[in-house]
């Protein structure tokens, strides 16, 4: 496929790890903050071409990983009334929460449907008025304008029984929240790339001041997280914390218009709580007042009980970057994909899921 | 979540309610893609899609400058890069 093979060339990849090795004279620690990246890492060992000393740190880029038990509980118990078809992305299925996942609410009974697209939900409410159909939304902002457009596209239609269960999550907020902990030691930051396709990169300019951290826009393919790195390192050995954008071809400063507009349009920014790291001020969007008949949370009565977590789940250290999967007691053991004990071993972008996954692998081809 | 990949648009059509939609190649595959995030995606544009969407046209002439210059070191900060390919070579005022 063009524009993705080339970006996985071997050759291309070792001559990046010669470009980082001779730059590096010190040690540094990188995180990455988007699941897609982390199992680039993982997937092509790329941490192996890298000299001793650059250590790379896995954040909380993973929004199903961040998504609060409660928030699913909510899903499941709106799946689960009388009348109401569910629609959702398949990474939600089996995330834990208090009471069994979505997967065990679909065997029970419950109308649980994966879509790959919210079109495809708000097509399923036109095509059958006789339901209440409902999309869960989970993402940061990359996946938000897509929830927004179903939304237009339901008013535009005059659709009565659609609405959206949105837990959408914004990256800045996180990483305040991250970056004002003590714990937190990190002197490089690589930047989600379809984040930033879609917002552009001005809110990272504050970040990158207050906290004299250089950050690197990139992109998902192995030779875009080496460039990346590579230029954080350089900017790092040369005492520099600015913004700049590796990931050019899908990212520009201004971000996506069409794509911001419609999240400008439907959404508001508010607190949210986050799974493993508690309440992020203004880390969340909510539809605004104007939508209320198509927010879920509105619209349909539930109750909710949530219960405390898995206390052998340690998936808020290693969102923090505290605590890395491969030093997990559970990694492999009391916690696999098939009984996880957290959402990073279930999600499709999460940390802990990588790991597992590709932790066989001795060494990237030559 | 943050999955996209860039595809080609092989054609344009109407989707529903009259939203711009695109046939959409990956390889050996094809999507019907909404693009109402970038109307004027023309066909032989690349898009970067997501969940259905397209959310952004891809810079083909970026993407040749990261395969060309990726291996290379960097040789000068990139706030000055982006000053002299914004200005045409001319330094920005107070720049040493």
């Amino acid at each position: 496929m063009r524009y993705v093979d080339e970006l996985r060339d071997p050759k291309l990849a070792h001559a990046l790890s010669s470009r980082i090795r001779a730059a590096t004279t010190r040690p540094w620690t990188i995180m990455e903050v988007c699941g897609g990246q982390t199992h680039t890492l993982a997937r092509y060992g790329l941490e192996e071409l890298l000299p001793e000393g650059i250590t790379i740190v896995h954040g909380p880029g993973c929004p199903v990983c961040v998504t609060p038990a409660a928030v699913i509980d909510r899903a499941v118990a709106i799946a689960c009334t009388a009348g109401v078809v569910l629609h959702t992305y398949g990474d939600m299925l089996r995330v834990p929460a208090s009471h069994g996942d979505l997967l065990a609410a679909r065997s029970r009974g419950a109308d649980v449907r994966v879509v790959l697209s919210p079109l495809e939900a708000v097509e399923a409410a036109r095509l059958d008025p006789s339901r209440e159909h409902v999309f869960f939304s989970v993402g940061f902002e990359t996946t938000a304008p897509a929830a927004a457009a179903a939304v237009e596209l339901a008013e535009a239609l005059g659709l009565e029984r659609f609405s959206v269960l949105a837990a959408h999550v914004r990256v800045p907020p996180v990483l305040e929240v991250l970056l004002g902990d003590p714990r937190t030691r990190i002197d490089g930051l690589l930047a989600a790339g379809h984040v930033c396709t879609v917002m552009g990169t001005g809110e990272y300019a504050p970040i990158a001041a207050r906290h004299r951290l250089p950050i690197v826009v990139t992109g998902f393919e192995p030779i875009d997280l080496l460039e990346g790195i590579a230029r954080t390192i350089e900017q790092l050995e040369a005492g520099r914390s600015e913004v700049e954008i590796q990931y050019a071809r899908a990212v520009r400063p201004e971000g996506s218009a069409g794509a911001r507009g419609a999240i400008e349009r439907v959404f508001e920014v508010a607190d949210r709580p986050f799974r493993g790291l508690g309440e992020v001020p203004a880390g969340g969007l909510v539809l605004r007042d104007r939508f209320a008949r198509f927010d879920a949370t509105r619209r349909i009565a539930v109750e909710v009980a949530s219960a405390e977590p898995d206390t052998r789940c340690r998936a808020g250290e290693v969102l923090r970057g505290l605590l890395r999967p491969l030093d997990c007691p559970e990694l492999g053991k009391g916690c696999t994909p098939e009984h996880p004990l957290g959402a990073p071993m279930v999600s499709s972008e999460g940390a802990c899921a990588a790991y597992h996954r590709h932790r066989a692998r001795k060494e990237l081809p030559r | 979540m943050c999955l996209a990949l860039p595809g080609r648009i092989e054609a344009r059509m109407d989707g529903p309610n009259g939203l711009p939609f695109a046939r959409v190649r990956f390889g050996a595959i094809t999507q019907d893609v909404c693009l109402s995030f970038v109307p004027d995606a023309a066909v032989g544009d690349y898009v970067i899609v997501h969940v259905g969407f397209a959310i952004q046209r891809l810079d083909t002439v970026e993407a040749e400058r990261t395969l060309a210059l990726a291996a290379a070191p960097a040789t000068k900060s990139p706030s000055e890069d982006a000053n002299s390919r914004a200005t045409g070579g001319a330094k920005p005022e107070g720049a040493s």
